[in-house]
């Protein structure tokens, strides 16, 4: 047998505790089947739920939680690791199987530096001396593009960046030189711009090495610059399995054309921008710590349309939306809304002007009451706002549940029991009871997967064409930007670097970083990579 | 003129970029001097305000208003409030607490020897109860819901809701009455042997142990499983780290802090706790002191143990503080 790893007809189960019922026993991989060669990268996709993170740690023999390998096959070069002894299997964990975690920031121990936990593993199994294990750890850092490699490892997690945390556990993986590598969502946590730069890291460590890698991922533009197969996955079982050439070009089920297809142009630009509903001039705020987050920021949404604004983390988009709803109050600068300028202050405006504009956020769950019904949290606003009680109140809430798809039979539910997409469905009714004129709206699908994400963006376009209501639209997500914005700001630490109808802001002439930021979105185009970087060299040689 | 104010803030804010270890250390040492001041306030305007007067209790049956006066006057009572306050806190700072208005002996000397007797009750509280309660707290953990686990859990719990006087009342009952093998009453003098001491502090030990125990086992076992759910513990053991080699190299370290933290108070609450348990088994210490002197009204007793019992408190908490400040790396080394 040439393959490195085979995995026939694996199963994998999880013991569920529903409230007030007795555990029940499900199976949530059915029967999975796909071998990797030497030296190959085979990408595992699909949203979450799917499956695809348990079948990577099944590579390790791992169950997360209370997840079981119940049946199938693991071969790792011909070998069953299933059956083997803790013993046995903590031999094949570290040394000739790595992992690399989606969150490293998490993964690493705060208490240890961080050369120490990079080759801790290395150490640990016999395969080097520490003196040896330390050069290799550096001869890595370099290949992944750390700064000042030598010294590196001396630091502690805290002290470097997210990008960096991620690329050292990708040093951690490779230092004990394994055979396979299992990638779970290493990109996903980070920025687009940094993505880029450990995408090009780790894809040049595994031909370096010539390891072979399993690369978990919700992003088939990603996956597609990273493998020579994939397997798309969904509810556990395979949809389709292909050479990547094949799924991105050429996708044969209804499901991977979908994935494919996710996310092209939904609107229209509209024309006339001219009627600004909400006008941000020259704020500049900072946090009670003294940092200043935004500098002289101006811009303005015009009534009945979409702001996009884009900026990766620390770029004070969420920032901006806090000192428009008035919960930081600016140190310079106004908000004005409709003929009206705003106070500052949350606690100074009128109701009426706090009923007018509302806020959809990123995780749904955490800005819900987890011991409300869904009637209770729509219902709310209605009572705050509009003095609405009884069977008026349940009338309404009930429309407003027919207008976001999901309808009567959710008002007793509870938080807990929707899924991420319908909680979403939820505060964005929530928001709606108020009849706002402007919804912030926080990377409201961010956390979401893509096919879900892309029904909350019908949903609200769809909204906006019904009630004229105009959305200031938070994201890091270019392609969202593409899909919906009538006008896009961009953000760059705390500065407006450019603003303006997305026809203008999304064509060139750019601006410098608006420029790198289109750059960095992965696009769904095989050597779409190679491209970037070799443009990117191209550049940096010139000047 | 520039406000010195500015000055002193810009030197501290430099030096907090540099020596951050050094300087919240600094500040809690400093911190803790200020706020045993403040107790020192409390306390002896706490004690001027107590009902009851030295005199009159001492005098009893013969108790005229002039004799009154005059016992106020050779204690100095008849002094404004400030210059007693700060007549008593000078001889504070010198370690010396004044004498005894009901033996006119000084209160250092008495409560010397107090205070060792209570220590040494409490030492080996301590020493019996701290390993006792992290090793509880492993073992819960590692059987976690299951049989071993609930069974510490509830015996703890039992534990820490009765009072401590029945406890002891119980282990007298059981130990001393039924079965005589304990000693009681455990008061020690200054003769016996150390066998001797031991066999008399049994009970008042127990009986502090099984206080105490139940709070710092269910902390050690909470903060236990917080760090072990932890992602990096799972990186630990998909590194193939065995399990032990996985828990002292990288759960310990991250464990340290909330554990110290329940510790010190729990090691506190020992000394300065012990009053009752003091005055159920007649043992000569701080506690029973102290309230004696309450009895009596004999002021300088009552505020020299109010003082001791504040210092020990701030200086525990000071210290698992520190332990706190030096366990996170994040304060070790700065960006």
């Amino acid at each position: 047998m040439s393959d490195l790893l085979s995995v026939r007809d694996l199963r994998i189960g999880a013991t569920i505790f529903p409230p007030g019922e007795a555990p029940q026993d499900i199976e949530i991989v059915h029967g999975v089947s796909f071998d990797l060669q030497k030296g190959k990268v085979l990408g595992l996709i699909g949203e979450s739920g799917a499956g695809k993170s348990t079948i990577g740690l099944a590579a390790l023999a791992y169950g997360r939680g209370g997840v079981r390998i119940t049946g199938g096959e693991v071969l790792l070069d011909g070998q069953d690791i299933l059956p083997l002894d803790k013993k046995g299997i903590r031999k094949i964990r570290g040394a000739r199987v790595c992992y690399v975690a989606q969150s490293a920031a998490a993964s690493f121990n705060p208490a240890h530096k961080l050369g120490d936990q990079v080759i801790e593993a290395t150490v640990e199994h016999g395969l080097m001396s520490r003196d040896e294990a330390r050069k290799r750890a550096d001869y890595l850092f370099e290949i992944l593009g750390l700064p000042d490699p030598k010294n590196f490892g001396n630091r502690f997690p805290h002290q470097v960046s997210g990008g960096q945390l991620q690329r050292a556990m990708t040093a951690m993986a490779l230092c004990s030189k394994p055979e396979l590598i299992v990638f779970d969502e290493p990109t996903t946590a980070l920025d687009v711009t940094t993505q880029i730069d450990v995408l090009a890291a780790i894809k040049n460590a595994i031909e370096m090495t010539g390891t072979a890698a399993l690369y978990i991922t919700h992003d088939l533009a990603v996956v597609a610059q990273i493998s020579d197969d994939i397997m798309v996955l969904r509810n556990g079982e395979t949809v389709e399995y292909g050479p990547v050439q094949q799924i991105i070009e050429n996708p044969r089920q209804e499901y991977t054309k979908a994935l494919v297809n996710v996310r092209q142009t939904k609107q229209t630009e509209a024309r006339d921008q001219s009627d600004a509903l909400l006008k941000v001039e020259n704020i500049s705020a900072a946090y009670g710590n003294g940092v200043q987050v935004l500098y002289d920021v101006s811009l303005h949404v015009p009534r009945g349309q979409t702001l996009a604004v884009v900026g990766e983390s620390g770029s004070g988009k969420s920032t901006l939306a806090r000192v428009i709803t008035g919960l930081l109050p600016p140190f310079q600068g106004s908000v004005t809304f409709g003929d009206e300028e705003l106070s500052n202050a949350q606690k100074d405006r009128s109701r009426d002007h706090l009923r007018r504009i509302q806020l959809i956020y990123q995780m749904a769950d955490i800005a819900m009451n987890p011991r409300q019904t869904v009637g209770q949290i729509i219902g709310r606003p209605l009572q705050f706002y509009f003095g609405k009680r009884g069977a008026e109140r349940k009338k309404e809430v009930i429309k407003l549940l027919d207008e976001i798809e999901m309808g009567e039979a959710f008002y007793d539910r509870y938080p807990a029991e929707l899924s991420g997409g319908q909680k979403q469905r939820v505060a964005i009714a929530r928001a709606l009871a108020a009849q706002p004129e402007l919804i912030l709206c926080d990377e409201p699908t961010s956390a979401l997967d893509p096919l879900v994400a892309e029904g909350i963006l019908d949903l609200l376009l769809r909204l906006q064409k019904e009630r004229q209501v105009s959305y200031l639209f938070i994201t890091h997500d270019i392609a969202i930007v593409r899909a919906i914005a009538d006008s896009v700001a961009v953000m760059l630490q705390g500065k407006l670097v450019d603003f303006g109808p997305r026809s203008e802001v999304l064509n060139p002439p750019f601006d410098d970083y608006t420029d790198l930021l289109l750059k960095s979105v992965p696009e769904m185009e095989l050597g779409w990579l190679e491209k970037v970087l070799a443009t990117r060299k191209m550049e940096s040689a010139g000047h | 003129m520039a406000n010195p104010l500015a000055g002193v803030r810009a030197t501290r804010h430099r030096l907090k970029e540099t020596h951050p270890l050094s300087v919240l250390i600094a500040e809690r040492l400093g911190l803790s001097l200020l706020l045993l001041w403040a107790v020192s306030i409390l306390i002896f305007a706490g004690v001027e305000a107590l009902p009851g007067d030295f005199a009159e209790t001492y005098l009893g049956q013969s108790a005229t208003p002039q004799a009154i006066a005059n016992i106020r006057a050779d204690l100095g009572l008849d002094r404004p409030i400030t210059t007693r306050y700060f007549e008593w806190l000078g001889g504070v700072v010198q370690g010396d607490f004044g004498n005894s208005w009901a033996s006119g002996a000084p209160v250092t000397e008495q409560i010397t020897k107090r205070l060792g007797n209570s220590l040494f009750l409490a030492f080996f509280a301590a020493a019996i109860s701290v390993p006792l309660a992290v090793g509880l707290g492993m073992v819960a953990v590692h059987y976690r819901n299951r049989i071993p686990d609930r069974v510490i859990n509830v015996l703890s719990l039992a534990a820490i809701s009765l009072p401590e006087f029945f406890i002891g009342y119980i282990l007298i009952v059981f130990f001393a009455v039924q079965m005589g093998v304990a000693t009681f009453p455990s008061t020690v003098y200054d003769n016996m042997s150390w066998s001797e001491r031991l066999a008399a502090i049994a009970l008042p030990t127990a009986t502090l142990v099984m206080v105490v125990l139940a709070h710092m086992m269910r902390m050690t076992r909470a903060a236990i499983i917080s760090v072990m759910s932890s992602a990096y513990m799972e990186t630990a053991e998909l590194k193939g780290l065995g399990a032990f080699k996985a828990i002292v190299k990288h759960a310990a370290p991250n464990a340290i802090a909330p554990i110290v933290n329940v510790v010190a108070l729990n090691l506190a609450y020992l000394v300065v706790g012990v009053v009752v348990v003091e005055v159920v088994f007649v043992y000569p210490g701080m506690g029973q002191y102290m309230v004696d002197a309450v009895t009596v009204r004999d002021m300088p007793v009552v505020q020299a143990c109010g003082l001791i019992f504040a210092a020990v408190y701030i200086l525990l908490n000071m210290v698992a503080d520190i332990v706190a400040i030096v366990a996170n790396p994040r304060l070790r080394h700065p960006r």
